[in-house]
């Protein structure tokens, strides 16, 4: 019923357009969906850009159409299902769809460009640890596939991962960013690496009235390793010999 | 002692809710207040031994009539009289003081079994880092000198400092809980150094790992193997608490 009101707005007078909901700017811009960029709908159209994604997603077509602006008309062209299904259902796979497309897109040149947008605004959020003082984080997936992980975000300054600070954030499926998504930022901004590199490499030692506590103690230093960067001229020449293989002891 | 005059005032409270005369206890208030989740209640015995105080009577002016405000002796009529600016710096200072003290206070075998019982309800927060598994954090200060820098969070998982979640615990002083806490709790209790994550994240595009990083993490992991080696050869037992989980 409601499609049906919505599309009457559409089509029936131009100058009301202005007030229909497109599917992509709305959410895009829903509560909670903030990591998210808008994919053009020119992506979405090319259908190499789709390739696979039929298989992974269900009623593909109509989630397709929902997400294009193009749901009444599907309807007519599909007299032969004669079950309907409902909305809400294709909403949900709408969502993946644009998900999955969202994760493909923004290993492109723009989708990359828009993200570097939003990483620059701090969008995805500040590192949580201290030392790396605020630096931006980027969203990344451990898995390419629905439903396995949620979204997590990585910090290229001390190339750790983290669970996103806002409860609204915790919900989002980590397949929709995808596991290269950092990577190729990464690769793609070079200067953000250098960045890094020159950023001060500062750790923390617990210690008690100064003293710093006994390396065989139980609470003594265990995860010095995860901070340490190549210092002295040994270290660099150790670090040499890890290109491709740890060296055995 | 002073335990069994807070229980009496308490069953006086409860017992006379209408009576204006012990509304509430200063601590209890403080502690209510939203963002001061952190801190634990010092006894009042505590706060008032003056062995405990030493060197503070300089932080704020008037120092007997803020401990006496604290611990709710001060006096309604010298209250009445105050000016309301009076009040404000009366209570500023309370609040100061009462973090100085807590900061010594939660270094002592009784504050750290009061903390211990935070730490398990995890009131601290949890490590945001992936690998280690919701750990529960400590607060801890990187200065003893108030007004120098804000509460931060220890995580004993992967040994880094974090900055709390909300910004209302941003603007506590880390020196209400000082630079020695974790340290002393982790002493206190060892059993509750958790087991260390080896597991780590190397950034891959379509499966591969991106070179660089991968290099640094395999150096990482070979300092790692050193300490391993290290320690057990020196006959330290890395199955328990404090040791790595692989």
């Amino acid at each position: 019923m409601s499609e049906f009101i919505g599309d009457n707005s559409h089509t029936g007078s131009s100058d009301e357009s202005g007030t229909y909901d497109e599917w992509i700017p709305s959410f895009c811009s829903r509560f909670g969906h903030e990591y998210f960029c808008q994919v053009p709908t020119e992506f979405i159209e090319d259908d190499f850009n789709m390739t696979g994604l039929a298989q992974e997603v269900p009623h593909y077509r109509k989630a397709l159409d929902l997400v294009l602006d193009l749901e009444a008309m599907s309807d007519e062209e599909d007299p032969d299902n004669d079950q309907p299904v409902s909305r809400s259902i294709i909403e949900h796979a709408a969502e993946q769809l644009y998900g999955l497309v969202h994760a493909r897109y923004i290993l492109t040149k723009p989708g990359l460009q828009a993200m570097a947008e939003k990483f620059d605004h701090k969008e995805f959020g500040t590192c949580p640890r201290y030392y790396c003082a605020g630096m931006q984080m980027l969203p990344c997936g451990l898995h390419d596939s629905l439903g396995k992980n949620t979204v997590r975000l990585y910090c290229p300054s001390c190339q750790d991962l983290y669970i996103p600070q806002s409860s609204r954030h915790l919900c989002l499926e980590g397949a929709f960013w995808g596991t290269s998504f950092p990577g190729v930022f990464l690769k793609h901004f070079k200067e953000l690496e250098d960045y890094v590199d020159r950023k001060a490499k500062e750790t923390y030692d617990l210690r008690v009235f100064g003293f710093r506590i006994n390396d065989e103690a139980p609470s003594g230093s265990r995860m010095r390793w995860l901070r340490q960067y190549p210092a002295t001229e040994d270290e660099q020449r150790e670090y040499e010999q890890c290109e491709f293989r740890i060296p055995s002891l | 002692m002073g335990d069994v005059e807070m229980a009496e005032a308490h069953e006086e409270v409860v017992d006379t809710t209408d009576s204006s005369e012990y509304v509430e206890f200063w601590i209890d208030l403080f502690l209510g207040r939203k963002g001061h989740e952190y801190f634990c209640d010092v006894d009042t015995d505590y706060i008032t031994d003056r062995f405990n105080l030493i060197n503070l009577q300089k932080t704020v002016n008037k120092f007997t009539q803020v401990i006496q405000y604290i611990v709710d002796e001060l006096d309604d009529t010298i209250l009445e009289q105050m000016s309301s600016a009076r009040l404000e710096q009366l209570e500023n200072d309370a609040r100061k003081l009462y973090g100085l003290i807590h900061a010594r206070y939660i270094i002592t075998v009784k504050g750290l079994q009061k903390m211990l019982q935070k730490y398990r309800d995890a009131d601290f927060g949890r490590c945001p880092r992936v690998y280690c598994n919701f750990q529960p954090l400590l607060p801890v200060g990187l200065h003893d000198i108030p007004g120098i820098d804000c509460v931060k969070l220890y995580c004993p998982c992967c040994e880094d400092l974090y900055i709390p979640k909300s910004s209302r615990h941003n603007s506590i002083d880390g020196a209400y809980f000082g630079t020695s806490f974790p340290g002393m709790f982790l002493q206190a209790f060892p059993e509750m150094v958790p087991k260390h994550p080896v597991k780590r994240y190397v950034p891959k595009i379509f499966g591969f790992e991106l070179h660089k990083q991968a290099q640094l993490a395999r150096w990482q992991e070979l300092q790692r193997q050193n300490l391993e080696e290290k320690l057990v050869g020196r006959g330290i037992d890395l199955s328990g608490y404090g040791g790595f989980k692989k």
